[in-house]
């Protein structure tokens, strides 16, 4: 079985964004960097069907050449080896960037049997790459799984919604985007980190492409900045929420 | 005119499309409605009550319940039959889903989670990043717009319409459309009744919960309020709950009448799946926690002590 997992290089925000004078990115001079919340469970996904299975684990991004960084940590983890195309460092619109990894799962001699997105970057949230490449590639997708099994050259995965689980099957190869949940991703082991620093990351590079989905600026989010009205201290403070709730009609 | 996505389970509409609806009559009076599957032409009524005028119903012996790539397929064919200025949706999972796939049928960009569309040559959009902490301002160089609207960005309107006309159709669908469904359904682990989506009550516990026993509590103040238990990141990841409960920008967006936020500092990605509830109580030992900046009342204090007390107050008062 070969798997490919596709991940993203995101700065790790804390709880504050601050932006770059341009506005146009985020300000990172300060920041960390690591993958999306999803894509760690899409990583640990891949280890554990090659575990199981046999086969091979490929792991594949977009990004500046800084991103070798967040491949070395997933290669620890239990990837094969990996491939990054190289961008200027500017961002990417959904089209250029799922036109991009196309063009590079097809010159890959291996043809994956699954391909494993999380189910959505912690950056730009545009929800559409992982089905641009569907169509691209002419393969089944199912999306926000929490939990996927293979068995005899088919997956089969459930997606939790708020009344209950739905099922969904696809015949391999497909493409799947999971969500945090689906399995409780490890930690690199020593030895791990070692065998990483020796593993093939391939560098490419791809033409970037005028975007079609063009970003002007960002702002940060109007915050409501409520400052909360304090109501109290401990159990003292309860009849005065009381009375907030039943002026709000909640009670 | 402007075509909306009406996203149904079964005959049931999800609420946030009526907000694309509004989203659409602000951009254009002739707004048209779309279903996919032949159970959604019972929302003619509905639809039609928040301004759009006609129903198209997608129907073909290879769509019953949910189909994503199909309803690319179906939405491609409508497109090309009535050339509307934009395909709208909800910024749902499945709004976006679908409207992706139509995006990737026609090779042309789509602008998700939007919260104001300007349409024009290009398109400007502003749409929601970093799970609603950042706007982006953005272009969208293509004649159609396929924009999903950001959840709780617009309050539904209902303009009081008479039904929407219906008008069937059948997608020209190839058989790579229809291998992704639903193939049967269960109940997980929900335990039915109200659910995160449509609770007017949320009460919400994290980390200073302590572990799972000490969300009985929760459910007693939960019930008596007459809504659901939801929970953050941290609480799932433990275990403790079913992450079908989560909040979240990974798990589910919630904007009820009245959300209490118990023992929850408010991680970024938490905040983005509650910020919208119209009022928000906080009960947590830390007066300096960042979720307290989005709150409306604040009780500082150990939620093992505050919940119960309420709980017994709030009993006391109903009589």
């Amino acid at each position: 079985m070969d798997v490919l997992v596709c991940l993203k290089r995101v700065p790790l925000a804390g709880g504050t964004l601050i932006l770059t004078p341009d506005a146009r990115d985020i300000e990172t001079k300060h920041l960390g960097f690591g993958i999306s919340p999803h894509e760690e469970n899409a990583v640990e996904a891949g280890v554990q069907l090659v575990e199981q299975m046999g086969g091979t684990l490929t792991l594949l991004t977009l990004g500046p050449s800084d991103a070798e960084e967040q491949l070395r940590s997933q290669l620890a983890i239990g990837a094969t080896r990996a491939v990054l195309i190289e961008t200027d460092g500017q961002e990417w619109d959904p089209q250029g960037t799922a036109a991009a990894l196309v063009d590079a799962i097809k010159a890959e001699e291996t043809k994956f049997d699954l391909i494993i997105f999380g189910a959505e970057s912690a950056d730009s949230a545009g929800y559409q790459i992982h089905i641009r490449m569907a169509h691209a590639l002419a393969l089944p997708i199912i999306t926000n799984v929490k939990s996927m099994k293979v068995e005899n050259g088919t997956v089969s995965c459930d997606r939790v919604v708020a009344n209950g689980r739905e099922h969904y099957e696809a015949p391999l190869p497909a493409i799947v985007t999971v969500r945090d949940g689906l399995n409780i991703p490890r930690y690199p082991s020593v030895p791990g980190r070692m065998q990483a620093r020796k593993k093939i990351v391939d560098m490419k590079k791809a033409e970037a492409r005028v975007p079609k989905l063009e970003k002007v600026t960002l702002a940060l989010a109007p915050s409501k900045d409520k400052s909360a009205q304090i109501l109290g201290k401990g159990a003292d403070a309860v009849p005065a929420l009381v009375d907030v709730l039943k002026q709000i009609g909640a009670v | 005119m402007i075509l909306v996505l009406i996203d149904h389970d079964r005959g049931e509409i999800d609420p946030l499309s009526l907000r694309a609806l509004t989203a659409a009559k602000k951009l254009d009076q002739d707004v048209e409605a779309v279903v996919i599957g032949s159970d959604g032409a019972i929302l003619a009524g509905i639809a039609g009550e928040y301004g759009a005028k006609v129903l198209h119903v997608a129907s073909h012996s290879a769509i019953g319940d949910y189909t994503p790539m199909a309803s690319g397929r179906a939405l491609k064919d409508l497109v090309a039959k009535l050339n509307p200025a934009a395909v709208l949706a909800a910024g749902s999972p499945r709004g976006n889903e679908q409207l992706a796939h139509l995006a990737a049928f026609l090779d042309i960009p789509m602008a998700a989670e939007c919260s104001e569309i300007t349409l024009g040559r290009p398109h400007n959009v502003l749409r929601a990043r970093w799970a609603g902490n950042l706007i982006e301002s953005a272009l969208v160089h293509s004649q159609l717009l396929v924009a999903t609207i950001l959840s709780f960005s617009t309050e539904p309107q209902s303009l009081g319409g008479p039904a929407a006309s219906v008008v069937q159709f059948e997608p020209a669908l190839e058989p790579a459309d229809s291998v992704v469904k639903i193939l049967s359904r269960d109940a997980g682990e929900s335990k039915g009744g109200v659910t995160l989506n449509d609770a007017k009550v949320i009460v919400s516990g994290g980390r200073g919960v302590g572990g799972p026993d000490g969300f009985g509590n929760l459910e007693e103040l939960a019930a008596l309020l007459g809504g659901t238990v939801g929970c953050s990141r941290v609480v799932t990841s433990s275990g403790w709950r079913p992450h079908a409960e989560q909040v979240g920008q990974t798990g589910t967006k919630v904007a009820p009448d009245l959300y209490i936020a118990a023992g929850i500092s408010g991680a970024m990605q938490h905040i983005a799946g509650m910020k919208n509830s119209k009022t928000i109580v906080v009960i947590n030992t830390d007066p300096e926690a960042p979720i307290l900046r989005y709150a409306d009342y604040a009780i500082i204090g150990d939620l093992h002590q505050v919940i119960p007390a309420l709980t017994s107050a709030i009993r006391a008062a109903k009589g």
